[in-house]
């Protein structure tokens, strides 16, 4: 009798035998995060209610969807993600997951979620999330990313659509909040990605991926920051004196975008020799701080929400 | 001959398989959710005795 663990040719690890764990980072967790966090804001803050078993299939499905187009990502980006340092361990670069598998795995979680989500929800909702799926993996991934230095700006909409699809979940309609939310994410992400560059700078540089750092300059990096921070602070302040916000959510975003803005005018009046000199701590800080800074948004929205059912919430 | 070692490999792909099985257990309960609520708005006793949301007068 044999057994495969007796046969010599498989004394090695082999690279290409894939863990569970392996298949599950090709959908980015921690991307997921956000994305399962925005979608739920946007279906809990919507006026309508939602069965709690339909509501967690909803949020379960967009999650999906959200892995989905990262697999697709993963695979179309294999030869990039290998030259650069922060993605040459994900999956398909480090060998231990085919593109070929990745391909497959994208496309079939991508028509299993849409259509899921529009059968516990709606057609607009799970329209929703396949034309997010199309414009990250299609738009973003395929066209823009290696084209344009525009490529976050205009791709950080893929981004910005959750708390819009959990909204429609819940509603069967796109309404003002729920774009209001959508220019929320979709305007924080240029800062946020651009700080990121900043500091791991020779990544982008190594795979030749156009970020504004590479095509740009450094310098005119920092005054895009300063500039959509300015932005994004105007429209999140702005954001608390609509339904979606209230005293609270204006308090936190006060607060926040005030620190938001000190970050960006210091990562403005910052020259390279300084950044190199404590190793680019600021925009670091700056890079974090923004992480903070969209879940205390969405977490403020959330909470005006939950206070709106006990009466208490919103400007009324 | 019984097996006796385990490699590294049959660990990976034991973890894949019980991956595998957990997902299609899920998708079932979420399947059989969705269809319960979705026929009886959310009243699963009525569910579990047969009666739909149109017998309930829903």
């Amino acid at each position: 009798m044999t057994d495969l663990s007796t046969n010599s040719s498989f004394s090695d690890t082999r690279p290409q035998d894939a863990g569970f764990a392996d298949y599950f980072a090709l959908l980015k967790p921690r991307v997921m995060t956000l994305v399962v966090f925005t979608a739920l804001v946007g279906l809990l803050a919507a006026p309508v209610p939602v069965h709690p078993f339909i509501g967690f299939c909803a949020i379960l499905f967009i999650a999906v969807g959200g892995g989905a187009s990262g697999a697709l990502n993963m695979w179309w980006d294999a030869d990039i993600d290998q030259v650069m340092k922060r993605t040459s361990k994900r999956p398909i670069p480090s060998g231990r997951v085919d593109s070929g598998e990745a391909l497959a795995i994208g496309l079939v979680l991508s028509a299993f979620s849409c259509v899921f989500l529009a059968l516990a929800t709606n057609l607009l909702a799970g329209g929703l999330l396949a034309f997010t799926i199309f414009f990250y993996v299609v738009v973003y991934t395929m066209w823009l990313k290696r084209s344009t230095p525009q490529n976050i700006v205009i791709g950080g909409a893929a981004g910005a659509f959750p708390p819009m699809i959990g909204w429609a979940a819940a509603t069967g309609q796109i309404g003002i909040e729920s774009v209001l939310m959508f220019c929320l994410t979709f305007m924080w992400t240029p800062p946020h990605f651009w700080a990121l560059a900043l500091f791991m700078r020779s990544d982008y540089d190594d795979a030749g991926v156009p970020m504004l750092t590479v095509t740009h300059g450094r310098r005119s990096t920092r005054v895009h920051i300063l500039v959509y921070t300015v932005l994004l602070a105007a429209l999140a302040v702005g954001t608390g004196f609509t339904a979606i916000g209230g005293p609270v959510y204006l308090a936190v975003a006060v607060v926040l975008n005030a620190l938001f803005l000190k970050g960006a005018w210091n990562i403005y009046h910052r020259d390279e020799t300084a950044s190199e000199l404590d190793n680019f701590a600021t925009e670091r800080r700056f890079f974090k701080l923004s992480l903070l800074y969209l879940f205390a948004h969405f977490g403020a929205i959330l909470l005006e929400a939950g206070l709106a059912r006990f009466g208490m919430g919103g400007w009324t | 001959m019984s097996i006796t070692k385990t490699h590294e490999l049959h660990k990976r792909r034991f973890s894949r398989n019980v991956g595998v099985g957990l997902l299609l257990a899920a998708f079932i309960a979420i399947v059989f959710g969705m269809t319960v609520v979705k026929i009886t708005s959310g009243d699963v006793g009525a569910a579990l005795q047969g009666k739909s949301r149109v017998e309930n007068g829903d």
